[in-house]
């Protein structure tokens, strides 16, 4: 396993490179620039940024030297739009809001999500599982652009309980509708493949030889229908974790948190490049890290599953 | 003494002074309206989003000079009329030829820090945004300032240095221009302009603007800066007219969402937002004291591609004075916008200072007039049912932007059978396409660098590099270069408008209205300023 | 002998012909319980009649999907109420357009969007995971790290260039919502996967010399059934949703022609100002759809586990 595990870290380093030359020549192929405006910058003007930015070396070096600045000074480089920052900045300022805000919406997805498809699943076509159901479709169906200006219609003017939006160091007032609206978005989906997957497992053969053995209802639940029920469920998981975390461009944007996703977006409409690439490493290294815990927990869940 | 009772009696004075200083403040009344003033002098306002730069030399954006405004000062302010009045320079000298400037600096401006304001500062600063290892995207700004030897500098042709200012004593700014320019005072209130501390930039280099680190010489300092979210500035007690400004705090909030925005402001979080596209009417009959609406100087228009690679039926200019006449622009500004717009017949808005719109055809004629003799005009170009005109039409993916280009393309088809295919396009992509000439019909809007009507008119020389629609008439070129040097200006405008009215290079909508909702208990916004250059301490806060 | 009347010859002909009992106990069951399914039927009732009301509904449409009422426009909030008598079944748009004719022609786009999007996903994903997950190892490896890589490229990035490349139609906003959709249903294919291949009736039939393709079409998929067809009913949803941030960078469907998603959009930025049915019309069609395609997804998944019988 061990062995397994650092074969898979040797891997991730071609891969990161591999998707920070992908994503630069992208970006590059991409018509207009940072420096594209509705009033185009007279020649002489364009020509002195781009050369104090290095744009106006040919591709290949600036991909160079980008690299021997991440790799010598650990410098993802300035932004190209907001001119007093670096991406270095940016990250450090936006990831850890990101991160809170990310990682309680995860948590709470998870934990209410896969409650509620267990729930479904052991009392399949009662009451139960009907509303488990049509709750999960409820949060599902309001997409995320009408949650945050509900919950801001609702709690902000309506109710006068919560502050509309911003950060403020994460006090939990601001942190409610950021959490409520991110994570109503994935609770119903976990819970369905929860559901659907733990239907499958207590219909499969061992189960039922568990029944047959005579085997308590919990026991076979807790020690034998959950591990396999997870499977499909950590799959769905791991991409939700790393785009959670990277911050949901909706959540920053409505609720003015300042978090990362305002900043992957925007950066890309902007063609800020730096910010662009530096958010991208973050999320692709996240993926590649997120994608090997998945594998993990596969090995640990289906103790058949070798690499 | 001892010591007890040293610091018992310090407890003491200081309690009293705090207990004095507190009922003082809300007692106090305006100094000019006589109106009582709030306790708590905090504005807060909308941001719609992160300000490119908060360095005076660098920032582009209008939001983003709307905070360099209130932490820095320059040589002059202006005042709610958009009138010059002295900022850190107590006034000016110009020479006999109009080329040399001499500024007169007030002794008592400070930076934050202590340290004085000098006529130094000011020429660091521009040369500093003249430099090409600067940067700075309005380095253009000091060649339209047509400072001596401008021009070389920005093209890296001469040192920094050899730039037309200097400093022959602390309190004295010499300024020499390469040609006279009769609006050059006031582009002193740009913040391209705005001094800058040499020895903070270079102690900090890039960081020099975080709260932390940062110096500056206006009514303001920066205290917050959280990017997404926040931008709070407080009161400067070193700032030489301390006295006068009355908003202790000032706080941006950054809203993406206009509609967030307004329900955040209806909530009470704000003071002042912008009102979403089509909500004037309802809001200023809810609140009639806070829905404001007063002209700008920008303006919103569609042009044709008249380039080689447009396509034909443009270069007539019939069908250009047709599709324009067919656009009723009283829907667009009543129904769609409905923010108290002006109705665009010229190009320049009306608003403009020296500037006379022609009386046009097209401004006299009643809606069906117009609409008749667009159906005239299109028929002799030859096109009708059997030979219907279609062309593509280019905008920028928004939702105003977008209601404008349906609401035109059915006015088209439904009054002359044009069929016009809308595009939307991502703005970058869209900014690409349409400086490429790849388009038919492309949407376009201008604000004013300043308040002339050059500003606009520029735009259709055929030298511009602004001039998507390659517009190229030698007769109007004549005209703008004339302007540039005339005595009186106002005709040469009126005469260029006239011939864009019988060109129609474009098709002008509507004219910008500010339009925002502001807390009745703000008070000192200047409305009448139509650059809106507004100062935080001109503002306060009324007590309710 | 006793084996030689029809009725054994009959039944000793089904037993060996392996092919027809599974045939027929497959489709046909898996039919059975489908029809049993009384919430999956409903939701297939209830889908024709959306789908029904798409093609038909344009029948009794008073105006165009573009045409902007001029005399009402001025005052949607207090004309622009739904009503038979002005013809405006669905009420008003911001513009004045009629949203009766808007929400079908919304319908149809978005229902074609989340289907044919999520077929693709359910086709290139699955074959992309099957394959990872089955021969495992080297090819597994590189395999997922290519999805890794595109999972971290950003969409934005990627959306822009194809509209560059391909131009705005139809099939570029597929390619689009393809590109966007398969990388998932992979991962979770390929984890599936994992697990089937080491499962005792794969070890069986690969002992007994059946061919890789074989196993996979007769023992992998059928058991993978039941979470793909989830996830795919899942993806329908976020198909309808992620046309409208395509739409925004210009790559999708242009004015006039609109989808849910966008109407939702536009009803939910209006929604506090006395226009709540801009939002409540288009955002019932939605729900709708995804709450058949829910129970119809559910009951697929019943009707085709293979072990469920």
């Amino acid at each position: 396993m061990l062995s397994y595990v650092i074969r898979r870290l040797a891997v991730a380093i071609p891969t990161i490179l591999l998707l920070i030359v992908a994503c630069f020549f992208l970006m590059h192929l991409a018509p207009g620039g940072p420096f594209t405006s509705e009033r185009p910058l007279p020649p002489a003007v364009l020509a002195n940024i781009e050369a104090q930015y290095g744009l106006d070396q040919p591709l290949w070096k600036q991909l160079w030297d980008y690299l021997a600045n991440i790799v010598l000074h650990f410098d993802f480089g300035p932004s190209f739009v907001q001119k007093d920052r670096s991406v270095n900045d940016i990250i450090a300022n936006g990831f850890p809001i990101s991160l809170t805000y990310g990682g309680l919406s995860f948590l709470a997805a998870t934990v209410l999500g896969a409650g509620l498809g267990v729930l479904a699943a052991i009392r399949h076509n009662s009451w139960i599982d009907y509303g488990a159901v049509s709750l999960g479709i409820a949060a599902q169906a309001l997409p995320n652009f009408i949650m945050g200006p509900i919950l801001i219609l609702v709690f902000t003017l309506w109710l006068g309980l919560l502050p509309g939006g911003g950060w403020n160091g994460g006090q939990w007032q601001y942190l409610v509708m950021p959490v409520i609206a991110l994570a109503t978005s994935y609770i119903g989906s976990i819970a369905r493949i929860t559901r659907s997957s733990m239907l499958e497992v207590m219909n499969s053969n061992f189960i039922r030889t568990a029944r047959a053995k005579g085997l308590p209802e919990r026991t076979i639940l807790w020690r034998h229908a959950m591990k396999p029920t997870l499977m499909p469920v950590v799959s769905y998981l791991g991409p939700v974790f790393v785009y959670v975390l990277t911050g949901s461009v909706f959540v920053d944007l409505y609720f003015s948190t300042g978090g990362l996703g305002a900043d992957y977006v925007s950066s890309a409409l902007t063609r800020d490049y730096a910010v662009l690439l530096g958010v991208t490493i973050l999320y692709g290294t996240l993926t590649v890290l997120v994608n090997l815990a998945t594998d993990l927990a596969y090995a640990w869940l289906d103790p058949r599953i070798r690499y | 003494m001892t010591r007890l009772t040293r610091s018992a009696l310090a407890a003491l004075l200081s309690s009293a002074a705090l207990f004095a200083a507190l009922p003082a403040g809300a007692q106090d009344t305006h100094p000019e309206t006589g109106e009582a003033l709030a306790a708590d002098q905090v504005f807060t306002y909308r941001l719609l989003d992160n300000v490119s730069s908060l360095d005076p030399q660098i920032v582009e954006d209008v939001d983003g000079s709307d905070v360099v405004r209130d932490l820095f000062e320059g040589l002059m302010n202006q005042d709610a009329q958009g009138n010059l009045v002295p900022g850190v320079a107590t006034g000016y000298e110009v020479s006999d030829d109009r080329k040399t400037y001499t500024f007169t600096l007030r002794e008592d401006a400070v930076w934050s820090d202590g340290e004085p304001v000098t006529a130094g500062d000011f020429v660091y600063a521009w040369r500093r945004a003249a430099d090409p290892a600067t940067a700075s995207p309005y380095q253009w700004f000091v060649e339209l300032m047509s400072l001596e030897n401008a021009g070389a500098i920005v093209a890296g042709e001469m040192a920094p240095d050899q730039l037309g200012v200097s400093a022959p004593d602390d309190r004295t700014l010499e300024v020499r221009l390469s040609e006279p320019l009769p609006y050059f005072p006031q582009m002193t209130t740009h913040s391209t302009t705005f001094p800058t501390p040499q020895r903070v930039i270079e102690e900090h280099g890039s960081e020099w603007t975080r709260p932390e680190n940062i110096v500056s010489n206006g009514a303001y300092v920066l205290t917050e800066y959280s990017p997404g979210e926040r931008i709070v500035r407080e009161r400067n007690e070193a700032y030489w007219n301390n006295a006068e400004t009355i908003i202790d705090r000032v706080v941006a909030l950054v809203i993406n969402d206009e509609n967030v925005a307004l329900t955040r402001y209806l909530a009470g979080e704000l003071d002042r937002t912008e009102v979403p596209a089509g909500q004037f009417p309802r809001l200023s009959q809810e609140r009639p004291d806070e829905a404001i609406s007063f002209p700008r100087l920008c303006n919103y228009y569609y042009t044709f591609n008249l380039s080689e690679s447009g396509p034909e039926a443009f270069k007539d200019p019939r069908v250009r004075k047709a599709l324009s006449l067919a656009v009723d622009r009283d829907i667009i500004v009543n129904n769609v916008k409905a923010g108290g717009e002006p109705p665009a017949y010229t190009f320049t808005p009306e608003a403009v200072a020296g500037f006379t719109p022609p009386e046009t055809e097209m401004a006299g004629m009643t809606q069906a007039e117009r609409d008749e003799m667009a159906k005239e005009l299109l028929a002799e170009a030859g096109y009708g049912p059997d030979n219907p005109l279609s062309f593509d039409m280019i905008y920028n993916t928004d939702e105003a932007h977008e209601k404008i280009a349906v609401v035109l393309s059915q006015m088209w088809k439904q009054k002359l059978g044009v069929q016009a295919t809308l595009a939307n396009m991502e703005w970058k992509v869209f900014l690409d396409t349409r400086g490429q000439q790849d388009f038919e019909m492309a949407r376009g809007a201008w604000c004013g660098d300043y308040n002339e009507a050059s500003t606009f008119l520029d735009l259709l020389d055929s030298a511009s590099g602004y001039n998507d629609g390659k517009y190229n008439n030698p007769e109007y070129d004549a005209l703008i270069e004339q302007a540039k040097t005339a005595e009186d200006t106002t005709p040469l405008y009126t005469q260029a408008e006239q011939i864009i009215a019988e060109d129609m290079p474009v098709i002008p909508i509507y004219h910008y209205a500010g339009v925002y909702m502001l807390d009745s208990d703000v008070g000192g916004w200047p409305v009448d300023n139509v650059e809106q250059n507004w100062y935080s301490r001109e503002l306060y806060k009324k007590a309710e | 002998m006793f084996g030689t009347s029809p009725k054994t010859a009959e039944l000793a002909a089904d037993i060996s012909d392996f092919e027809a009992v599974r045939g027929r106990s497959l489709l046909r069951d898996g039919m059975d319980r489908f029809l049993r399914n009384k919430a999956a039927m409903a939701s297939l009732v209830l889908l024709s009649a959306i789908v029904l009301f798409v093609l038909i509904g344009p029948l009794f449409a008073q105006y165009a999907n573009d045409e902007i009422d001029w005399a009402r426009m001025a005052d949607i909030r207090g004309q622009g109420a739904p009503s038979i008598a002005t013809g405006h079944y669905f009420g008003l748009d911001e513009l004045g357009r009629d949203l009766y004719a808007r929400v079908i022609q919304a319908t149809r786009t978005s229902l074609l969007v989340g289907l044919i999007g999520a077929a693709m996903a359910l086709v290139v994903g699955t074959a992309w995971g099957v394959i990872a997950g089955f021969y495992g190892g080297r090819l597994d490896s590189v395999m997922m790290r290519v999805v890794d890589i595109l999972l971290a490229i950003p969409l934005t990035l990627v959306l822009i260039l194809i509209l560059v490349i391909a131009g705005r139609s139809f099939v570029a906003l597929f390619v689009a919502l393809g590109a966007v959709s398969w990388l998932t249903m992979s991962r979770i294919v390929r984890g599936q996967t994992l697990a089937l291949r080491s499962r005792e009736f794969v070890e069986a039939a690969r002992a007994g010399g059946v061919s890789q393709p074989k196993i996979i079409l007769r023992h992998i998929l059928p058991n993978l059934a039941g979470v793909v067809i989830v996830y795919a009913s899942l993806l329908v949803p976020e198909m309808i949703l992620a046309e409208s941030f395509i739409s925004f960078l210009g790559l999708g469907i242009s004015e006039p022609h609109t989808s849910l998603g966008r109407l939702i959009a536009e009803g939910a930025g209006t929604m506090a100002y006395g226009t709540i049915w801009q939002l409540l019309i288009p955002l019932f069609f939605y729900v709708a759809i995804i709450v058949t395609m829910f129970f119809i997804g559910d009951g697929l998944r019943d009707a085709l586990d293979p072990k469920d019988r």
